[in-house]
């Protein structure tokens, strides 16, 4: 299975037509192939916090967005998720990289990695965490899921999701 | 002039138009001076006016115009790489340059000393970009949304605010009628 089009099949299949990136290492093929999709206008931000306000401003105007980002982003975007996206009530998938996990050779990502599931629980972000690669499947219903509520929603993707960081 | 006399000015030219306005009191004095369904207001989140305003001029066909300030540009001084690069010719940001933070106590921005967020604008490509005085903003939108260039607009004026009331209106009740605007014919 290739996973990186498996997601971006499952975001042209729920109708994801604006997509922003903020680039991860374990996350370069899918924002490759998401910048391939014609279905797909993809608009890399500078910062995520920028980027929520470009989704927020999209779904508005009529297309369901979603947001890649790694999970340090959590850390920037918090008042945004709070006062934007939560306050007005939008939907925005977002899928994260989760760095600082198991097989993570940057000791400094843990740092944010421990925070991570503590912020979202605090926020009352529906949060679901890819481990292994046939937890994709559930993407899909996720999707589903976050344009019903409307609401933020998490999917942390690990480096043993994304099958480790190869040679380092 | 300050920022309500400019918005006092230009709210017939705003009326027809989709709007994103800026947190804070410029939010305040926009919803004072001409409430309509067609405005979004920022009752949070500092500097995504255009972020939010850009992600909707690339979504839909209808012109949309983001009132901003030089406080938040600075803020999320990242939206003009991004907007220089993604042109929508629906899309006008008219910053509202008085070279202070309105909202919080007037204190300077560095848009009132060295910095020029037009010039800032233009190194980061983005192509139309017209700085006028206060007096010249809506002469300056009107061409704007004439020439169905995407345009960025910074209006020199004197920091200083309207005393309006707070917006009380429910959050996903000024998304929700904002929304209905958007996709009315």
């Amino acid at each position: 299975m290739n996973i990186d089009k498996k997601i971006t099949d499952d975001l042209v299949a729920n109708d994801i037509s604006f997509v922003t990136t903020v680039p991860c290492k374990q996350l370069a093929g899918v924002i490759d192939e998401i910048d391939a999709r014609e279905d797909i206008y993809h608009i890399p931000s500078n910062k995520e916090d920028e980027g929520m306000g470009l989704c927020a401003g999209a779904w508005m105007g009529g297309k369901r967005p979603a947001i890649i980002m790694q999970n340090t982003a959590i850390g920037v975007t918090v008042n945004t998720l709070a006062t934007l996206i939560q306050y007005y009530r939008m939907p925005l998938p977002m899928l994260i990289s989760y760095r600082g996990e198991l097989r993570e050779p940057v000791a400094c990502q843990v740092e944010m990695a421990v925070h991570t599931k503590a912020l979202l629980a605090q926020m009352n972000i529906p949060t679901y965490h890819f481990h292994h690669q046939a937890d994709v499947e559930e993407l899909d219903a996720i999707l589903k899921y976050t344009f019903m509520c409307n609401k933020p929603v998490a999917i942390l993707t690990d480096a043993n999701f994304w099958g480790g960081y190869g040679d380092q | 002039m300050i920022r309500s006399e400019i918005l006092k000015e230009i709210a017939p030219i705003l009326r027809d138009q989709l709007v994103v306005c800026n947190i804070g009191i410029p939010s305040q004095e926009l919803h004072a001076i001409d409430d309509q369904p067609t405005n979004f207001y920022m009752l949070g989140t500092m500097g995504l006016a255009s972020s939010i305003g850009l992600g909707l001029a690339l979504s839909q066909p209808k012109p949309v115009i983001v009132i901003d300030g030089d406080g938040s540009i600075l803020t999320n001084l990242g939206t003009l790489p991004t907007i220089a690069n993604n042109v929508a010719d629906n899309y006008i940001l008219l910053i509202v340059d008085n070279g202070s933070y309105g909202s919080t106590g007037d204190q300077p921005t560095y848009a009132g000393k060295k910095t020029s967020l037009a010039a800032v604008a233009q190194a980061c490509g983005c192509e139309n970009v017209v700085e006028c005085q206060a007096e010249d903003t809506g002469a300056a939108l009107q061409a704007a949304l004439d020439s169905g260039k995407m345009t960025i607009i910074v209006s020199k004026c004197e920091s200083g605010n309207a005393k309006m009331p707070v917006i009380t209106m429910d959050p996903v009740v000024i998304r929700d009628r904002f929304m209905k605007a958007v996709q009315a014919s």
